[in-house]
């Protein structure tokens, strides 16, 4: 007998972990003599009010979808994934290699060649942790937070001693050839006759991420290797019942999980900057496990979490550009968000699943 | 015959006739619920000092929550529970120590590299320095040793000591704590029948010494054998109480079930055919580095069943693994007359399942089903592979959860729903859809580890019919199994391992328990 039905599971647990979580950062807003009314009115206008919000909130929620996948897939395997960002780090050092010196006559082959650099190059990054793990027992979270620094300096020494241009100040490469500038959500939907912001960075990435999402879901539910993953998640002892090769999933699942890390590339790098620079990230790998956890490793629960950030990275921005409200005090209610559905997940579900037993003892009765 | 079970509402009303003592434990309309699942439904028992009771039931009867009601693991619902007739609360296993009950776990809460002394007086030393709680319980230690014919080395390691010794410290383990009632868990599970009966005859000297003891076990003849009343458990509730004396096995297993049980399994002579399976001198080395199988070997035949003896970990285990894919080993293993790969990658699973060895493993819970998976999914667990699932570079769902139906009506798993979790199905029905999952393919060689294991009654005789009928349209059997009956009863020859060694095998026809008990001993008269 399950505890809860499965839609008290997914929507209202997570909803009232995010309430709750509001409710405090209401009260942090109060504390240091702000309207939390006024902020909150900020935020969703500022991300939602506007198409240039929209346009914000859905490119960052590109990147989570990238790093969220990247974790939930892992997470199906029990695979602890946390360096998606220095698996996007890399992704982005693939992009740029692929963008710079191959000539590209349009930017859909572009494109397609980015995502296959963007995957490599992530998926290269995350496969020697995987290997250490799988042959050496060395323990994918310490091992992949670990790569996470030395990809750091790795792009920042390709970039200072290799990539920079000549005579350039700061460590970056040049600007990438028109010819693989991705078309912004403004260029595709003004032949449609809709005014999108022109200056918003969302562009055709979203749409490869929302592939994304669905390609995880027919990958981990529909395939004989998702089956695998999974059941390997369940159960080491099962799997090896099974004829199911611990390493081969360690592998597979590992490398999936940096290619689609290291696909934020495309996002960011290639869509919005236009040019790899120092630390283009910006710790949107660790958003991508709070995404991860929040979305319960589904992909379209990813989808949904993914929204939700990228409405507090944006929102958060407006809100502190037009209130007194510090910068950092956004950061806090992203904190204590991904606190409130991650971390302390069961503070909510025990009591919610106490209550659905009493609900459900009283229809027997 | 008193159905006890009903009485006790209007509370001390009907007692038994005039005993001295009160009860040492009376439990008076005890109930705990799981959730929807009502484990235990209003029970009332007594039970007089000195004397073993029994409590019977199949997995699942509630047999394990009453005890843990007992000893404080958990509260009941509602009920009361009085000691020597005092009304006592038992909120925690503290609490339970204090009003004299003990307890032996099915499996014993021993630190391994701790002696006898230091584990007996662990959790009741007296102060911060240990030398003269040390000091006062090896003196302790020696008399309770002495008093009960327990013969326990105060200095021994845990780890060094056999199995039955273990058990021992836990029995004096609550001795030291001045245990008036013992409770034991299964407490033969473990042990060799020697080794059972040496367990048998300190219980007997407890109970003559005043001691209570509850025994809780599924075998109907450690009941017979060895207690004075006995109380059967089905679905939670107390159906009877009765005495030992005015009962039989195969009434109570009706008890137990609710139906009458065969009890005996009907075969026919065997009709060999050609040699299955062949094992030359194998070897594995499990991961520690520990040699576990030191040169076995053995064959089976199409049409036969041969049963593998012995205590727990001599080994069976290993053997079943490195049949099954599961773990590398050394020595040669032929099906069929072709030999297969022991090491390597081309040594797994899959590739057993390909030269027709089906294996149903020993553990379904971490093994044989994923729990988190649905039954649809795991009845094609280890065959997920095979081309007929498949539809496109996707897997053919639909078509699964159709099988799977059927199978489940074939193989009587109840309830037949192919999207129901397999955690949510009983022992006997998790086993009936490893069963389904394995007979179904129609392999050449059926490897089966403890077919019966937390499976109830009822599912045992379903599940023994199976292996008889695979057996007859001539299939190879190899059969491991703890339960010396259920080896007795299914094989066609038995093979005993001892120490990673095959002792010797036997005709089950030629020999008895006291003769295999011995070799499961490492005993074996003939060469000795």
């Amino acid at each position: 007998m399950d505890k809860m039905p499965a839609w008290a599971d997914a929507v209202l647990v997570p909803l009232i972990s995010l309430i709750l979580a509001g409710v405090l950062s209401a009260l942090v807003i109060l504390a240091i003599g702000e309207s939390p009314v006024e902020a909150v009115n900020y935020m969703v206008k500022g991300a939602f009010g506007s198409t240039n919000g929209w346009g914000y909130t859905l490119y960052y929620a590109t990147n989570f979808m990238f790093t969220g996948l990247a974790v939930a897939v892992a997470f199906h395997a029990r695979m602890f994934n946390i360096g998606g960002e220095g698996q996007a780090m890399l992704g982005g050092l693939g992009v740029a290699l692929v963008c710079l010196y191959i000539p590209w006559p349009h930017w859909s082959l572009a494109l397609i060649g980015s995502i296959t650099g963007a995957a490599i190059f992530g998926a290269l990054w995350a496969a020697i942790p995987a290997y250490l793990q799988a042959r050496r027992g060395s323990h994918i979270v310490i091992t992949t937070i670990m790569f996470n620094f030395i990809a750091f300096s790795v792009l920042n020494y390709v970039l200072v001693n290799v990539l920079k241009p000549a005579g350039a100040m700061d460590p970056a490469t040049a600007k990438f050839p028109e010819a693989t500038h991705l078309p912004t959500l403004h260029d595709m939907l003004a032949p449609l006759g809709i005014a999108f912001s022109k200056s918003s960075p969302a562009n055709v990435t979203l749409f490869v991420a929302l592939a994304a999402c669905v390609g995880v879901y027919y990958l981990i539910w529909r395939t004989k290797l998702g089956y695998e993953i999974r059941a390997y998640g369940f159960s080491e002892s099962g799997a090896v019942y099974a004829g199911i090769s611990p390493f081969k999933i360690i592998m597979v699942v590992m490398l999936l999980s940096g290619a689609l890390a290291g696909g934020m590339a495309v996002n960011n790098v290639m869509g919005e900057a236009e040019r790899l620079v120092m630390n283009s990230v910006e710790g949107a790998g660790f958003i991508g496990i709070a995404v991860a956890l929040m979305g319960r490793s589904h992909p379209f629960g990813v989808f949904l979490a993914a929204i939700l950030f990228g409405f507090l990275y944006q929102g958060g921005a407006e809100m502190a550009f037009w209130t007194k409200i510090p910068r950092e005090l956004v950061v806090v209610i992203q904190a204590l968000v991904i606190l409130f559905t991650g971390a302390l997940d069961n503070m909510v579900r025990m009591p919610l699943e106490k209550m659905f037993l009493a609900m459900r003892k009283k229809g027997d009765a | 015959m008193t159905a006890q079970a009903k009485e006790g509402r209007p509370e001390g009303a009907v007692s038994t006739p005039p005993s001295p003592a009160p009860p040492a434990i009376k439990l008076v309309g005890i109930s705990k619920a799981f959730g929807p699942v009502q484990a235990n439904k209003d029970i009332s028992i007594s039970v007089q000092p000195g004397t073993i009771h029994g409590i019977i039931g199949e997995n699942g009867a509630g047999k394990s929550t009453l005890m843990s009601i007992l000893y404080g693991f958990y509260k009941a619902d509602k009920g009361d529970i009085y000691i020597s007739g005092q009304k006592t609360e038992i909120p925690d296993s503290q609490a339970a120590i204090a009003a004299g009950i003990g307890m032996v776990f099915q499996h014993f809460k021993l630190v391994e590299n701790f002696s006898v002394l230091e584990n007996v007086i662990l959790g009741a030393e007296d102060g911060a320095l240990l030398r003269p709680s040390l000091a006062k319980a090896r003196k302790s230690l020696t008399e309770l040793s002495a008093e009960y014919g327990l013969d326990v080395d105060p200095d021994a390691i845990i780890e060094d000591i056999g199995v039955g010794m273990q058990q021992r410290v836990e029995i004096l383990k609550a001795l030291y704590r001045q245990a008036e009632i013992l409770i034991l868990d299964e407490p033969t599970g473990v042990l060799t029948p020697a080794e059972a009966d040496q367990l048998f005859r300190i219980l007997d000297r407890l109970r003559d010494e005043g001691k209570t003891i509850i025994l809780i076990t599924h075998k109907l003849r450690e009941i017979m054998e060895i207690t004075n009343t006995v109380s059967v458990m089905r679905r939670g509730e107390m159906t009877a109480t009765v005495k030992t004396s005015e009962t039989d096995p195969a009434h109570l297993a009706e008890m137990m079930v609710g139906r009458k049980v065969l009890l005996r399994v009907d075969k026919e002579p065997a009709k060999l055919g050609d040699e299955v399976l062949a094992v030359e001198n194998l070897q594995v080395t499990d991961e520690k580095g520990v040699l576990r199988l030191k040169g076995v070997s053995l064959n089976v035949r199409a049409g036969e069943v041969l049963g593998i003896a012995g205590v727990a970990g001599n080994g069976q285990s290993e053997l079943l693994a490195v049949l099954g894919g599961m773990m590398p080993g050394s020595g040669t293993i032929r099906v069929n007359g072709q030999e297969i790969d022991l090491t390597g990658k081309d040594s797994n699973g899959q590739t057993r399942r390909a030269r027709g060895i089906a294996h149903v493993p020993e553990d379904r819970q971490t093994a044989g089903l994923i729990m988190e998976f649905s039954a649809w999914e795991n009845i094609i667990f280890g065959y997920h592979t095979d081309e007929q699932y498949q539809s496109g570079v996707l897997m053919d769902n639909s078509g699964i959860i159709k099988l799977a139906g059927e199978q489940m009506d074939r193989f009587d798993v109840r309830p037949p729903n192919p999207r129901l979790s397999a955690k949510n199905f009983s022992g006997g029905n998790q086993q009936k859809i490893v069963l389904a999952r394995e007979i179904e393919r129609n392999p050449d060689l059926l490897l089966i580890g403890q077919p019966t294991r937390g499976v109830d009654i009822g599912a045992i005789e379903f599940i023994h019919k199976q292996i008889i009928a695979l057996r007859d349209s001539g299939k190879a059997i190899l059969l491991v199994s703890v339960e010396l009956e259920e080896i007795m009863s299914l094989s066609d020859r038995i093979a005993v391992m001892f120490d990673g060694h095959i002792m010797g095998e036997r005709l089950p026809s030629e020999t008895d328990e006291k003769e295999l008990g011995l070799l499961m001993a490492g005993v074996n008269e003939e060469t000795a």
